[in-house]
């Protein structure tokens, strides 16, 4: 380590101190470089943009007008309603995707079934997983589709009377795209939690077992307090990935009908790129921005915590 | 090696490298961002360009290829970073957006420049008086219909009238076994389907959505009966479901499957839909227009257009690649390739003699006249998105026609100010 300290020979000791006091920083340069270009810069840019008017597709000057383009916003039923959308669409996806993927983990760590078995339902249950998003939305549009197989799967056994236009439809649409991010997501929750259940000790279940404790009381006691800390990890991070959730949501339904399953990201990208209207986009990206870093300042004490 | 040799290797080297810039220099490369090619058969538009080559010793044409909706972002990105590709393909439909921007060049004068012959131009794109943009070729979109379908519900004649065409596709309806008479694609990700399935039907009878370049769609007659129409269509259960989140692709699935009897539809998919259903008879027809009108009927179109980006360092060059495409003999070609009616008067693509349907097409291509009034408005396809949320309410029942053309006016208007 004695290498790695300054040692000039110079004989000014201030020289010397401010370089010693500067090696960190060359140390730590690398990464400062990269998080600036790649995080501060682009953030900084939209937070500018956001401030202005006339930005990016116009010839005209930029113009700066303050927080207005936040007061015009804010005030926009057509954002407000997409904002409104988004919340539904993450929180119900990440209490179902929490839900399914607990019931999956515990599935695939039951002694009850086999090892192929398993095996097999761990490949099934993954699948959703591999999948990129453009497939999933081709394949749900397939299943979907009025004339589709879920349509005639209900019909044949009498669940419905006529055909559902579940991506049409302006009270179906949003519970439709929910449903299909849910299906897409789960399997990351299931083998977060199939990891955190393999790491629970079998001492915890026999010494409930002693006391008495039945199934439903094992999971409430000693599973679920020994999955909090992924839980609740997971919970934040999926409510974050969910609120940019884009390109499921564009190619099932656009956001529409009308804008029945409009949500934030799809609302920016049609302020940038069919209205050429950059400020409001970069807008609505901080507020964004906003909701999420609101998320992230939880995740991170959340972790302090459990570092402690 | 003495230091002689040493040195008078390094000085020719030197040298030679000098060359080399300047035959570095001499060379062009020019990038045409465009999605034409992924749309044509596997290595013919690389074919044209590697002619284009050919003839122009010192000019490399480097293609910059994808999806069209890829291609609209990458140019949209360019546009605003000023490294737009020197030659992008372009839809009619950004044109103004582009224009406003200035990051288009104007070709009015690289043609004067050229000293080029505009006279066989069969359209020019232009706004505040100069040309903007060439339609290479275009797609025209006539109605299809299903031959089999049609014969078997014992329809004669095929519609050309709106009257004619709603009892038609009343007779096609076949609920029971999943058949309807037309089909409406009206995705908000696609909101094509009010330029081409929507707002035609107005064009086809001689009426327009504009007045003095500005929107007209309260109390306009031809608007307004057309609105009415496809609703009374709609309420009449004719119109296979799906409509408020189905794509132009949905749309030409369906007809492909047999499932519905119409479709207004561009020529492009005619080879698409003979290869997914090689045993599907279908015919080609004008849209209807309203009773009592003789007038020439308006075709609504799709352009592969041409421009150059302002930004160029290469707009001469970028010009001549222009032309090479705009000849009558390249632009005949393409066209071939391309099932698309040329750009070039005097052009004219094989298909037209050796396939009846195409024959069929352009005869209507040529009683009627192109009509598509979005090329050239200010975020095109911003003003369909909108009107068709204005449009769906219509359809679902929750406004009333005035009150829906009103709405989508006040929405336009905000872009014209």
């Amino acid at each position: 380590m004695a290498s790695l300290s300054v040692s000039t020979g110079s004989k000014n000791p201030p020289l010397q101190k401010l370089r010693r006091k500067l090696v960190p920083f060359a140390y730590l340069s690398p990464t400062l470089i990269l998080l600036t270009v790649l995080m501060m810069i682009p953030i900084g840019t939209v937070l500018y943009y956001s401030l202005m008017d006339n930005v990016i597709i116009t010839n005209t000057p930029p113009a700066f007008v303050g927080i207005s383009n936040y007061l015009e916003i804010l005030s926009n039923s057509e954002f407000l309603q997409a904002l409104r959308n988004t919340l539904i669409l993450a929180i119900a996806s990440v209490v179902a995707h929490m839900i399914l993927g607990l019931m999956f983990a515990m599935l695939l760590n039951t002694n009850v079934i086999g090892p192929f078995a398993k095996a097999l339902f761990r490949v099934v249950y993954i699948l959703p997983w591999v999948f990129t998003a453009s497939i999933i939305a081709i394949l749900w549009r397939l299943l979907l589709n009025p004339n589709g197989v879920v349509n005639y799967l209900l019909l044949e056994f009498g669940f419905i009377a006529e055909r559902v236009e579940w991506l049409s439809s302006r009270d179906l649409a949003l519970g439709s795209v929910t449903f299909i991010n849910i299906w897409a997501g789960y399997p990351f929750y299931m083998v977060s939690f199939l990891a955190g259940l393999q790491g629970i000790s079998n001492d915890l279940y026999e010494a409930g077992k002693i006391d008495g404790a039945n199934g439903v009381q094992l999971f409430r006691y000693i599973t679920l307090p020994q999955l909090k800390p992924i839980l609740v990890s997971l919970a934040m991070l999926d409510f974050i990935w969910t609120t940019h959730q884009f390109a499921l949501i564009w190619m099932t339904t656009g956001g529409g009908p009308i804008r029945a399953s409009e949500v934030l990201s799809t609302y920016t990208y049609k302020q940038a790129f069919t209205s050429y209207q950059f400020s409001m986009a970069a807008t609505t990206a901080v507020i964004s921005l906003a909701l999420t870093t609101f998320v992230a300042v939880f995740y991170v004490r959340h972790q302090r915590a459990n570092e402690q | 090696m003495s230091k002689k040799s040493i040195s008078f290797l390094l000085v020719a080297l030197l040298v030679l490298s000098f060359g080399g810039i300047s035959m570095a220099q001499d060379s062009v490369t020019l990038e045409f961002s465009q999605w034409w090619e992924p749309e044509l058969p596997e290595g013919e538009f690389r074919a044209l360009m590697d002619e284009f080559e050919e003839q122009n010793p010192g000019i490399t044409v480097e293609l910059i290829s994808g999806p069209y909706s890829t291609t609209r972002d990458q140019i949209v990105a360019g546009a605003a970073t000023g490294t737009m590709a020197d030659v992008v393909g372009l839809d009619g439909a950004w044109v103004n957006d582009f224009v406003r921007q200035g990051s288009l060049a104007d070709l009015t004068e690289l043609m004067a420049d050229a000293e080029f012959d505009d006279s066989e131009l069969a359209a020019q794109i232009q706004l505040n008086g100069s040309t903007w943009m060439i339609p290479v070729v275009n797609f025209v979109y006539p109605v299809f219909v299903n031959e089999d379908l049609v014969e078997a519900a014992g329809i004669e004649e095929l519609p050309t009238t709106r009257a004619e065409f709603a009892e038609a596709a009343a007779t096609l309806t076949d609920v029971e076994n999943n058949v309807y008479g037309w089909v409406l694609p009206l995705s908000m990700e696609q909101p094509n389907g009010i330029q081409n399935d929507v707002m035609s039907w107005v064009w086809a009878s001689g009426g327009s959505m504009m007045e003095d370049g500005l929107p007209n769609l309260v109390d306009n007659e031809d608007v307004t009966s057309a609105m009415v129409f496809i609703k009374d269509l709609y309420d009449a259960g004719v119109v296979a479901p799906g409509s408020f989140s189905m794509r132009e692709q949905d749309k030409v699935e369906e007809f492909t499957n047999g499932r519905v009897g119409m479709m207004i539809n561009t020529l492009a998919h005619i080879n698409l839909i003979r290869d997914r259903n090689p045993d599907l008879n279908f015919a080609i027809t004008a849209l209807p227009a309203v009773e009592g009108y003789d007038g020439p009927r308006g075709l609504p179109y799709a352009s592969w257009g041409i421009g150059v980006a302002e930004n160029s360092e290469h707009q001469a060059e970028a010009w001549k690649l222009v032309e090479f495409l705009m000849s009558a003999e390249i632009n005949s070609r393409l066209s071939s390739i391309a099932n698309a009616f040329p750009g070039n008067v005097n052009a004219t693509p094989d298909f037209v003699e050796t396939d009846e349907l195409f024959a069929d097409a352009f005869e209507v291509f040529q009683t009627g006249y192109l009509a598509n009034e979005f090329v050239g408005l200010p975020v095109a396809e911003n003003l369909m998105r909108e009107f068709n949320e204005q449009f769906q309410l219509y359809l679902d029942g929750d406004l009333e026609v005035d009150e829906m053309l009103a709405n989508a006016q006040e929405a336009w208007m905000v872009h014209f100010e």
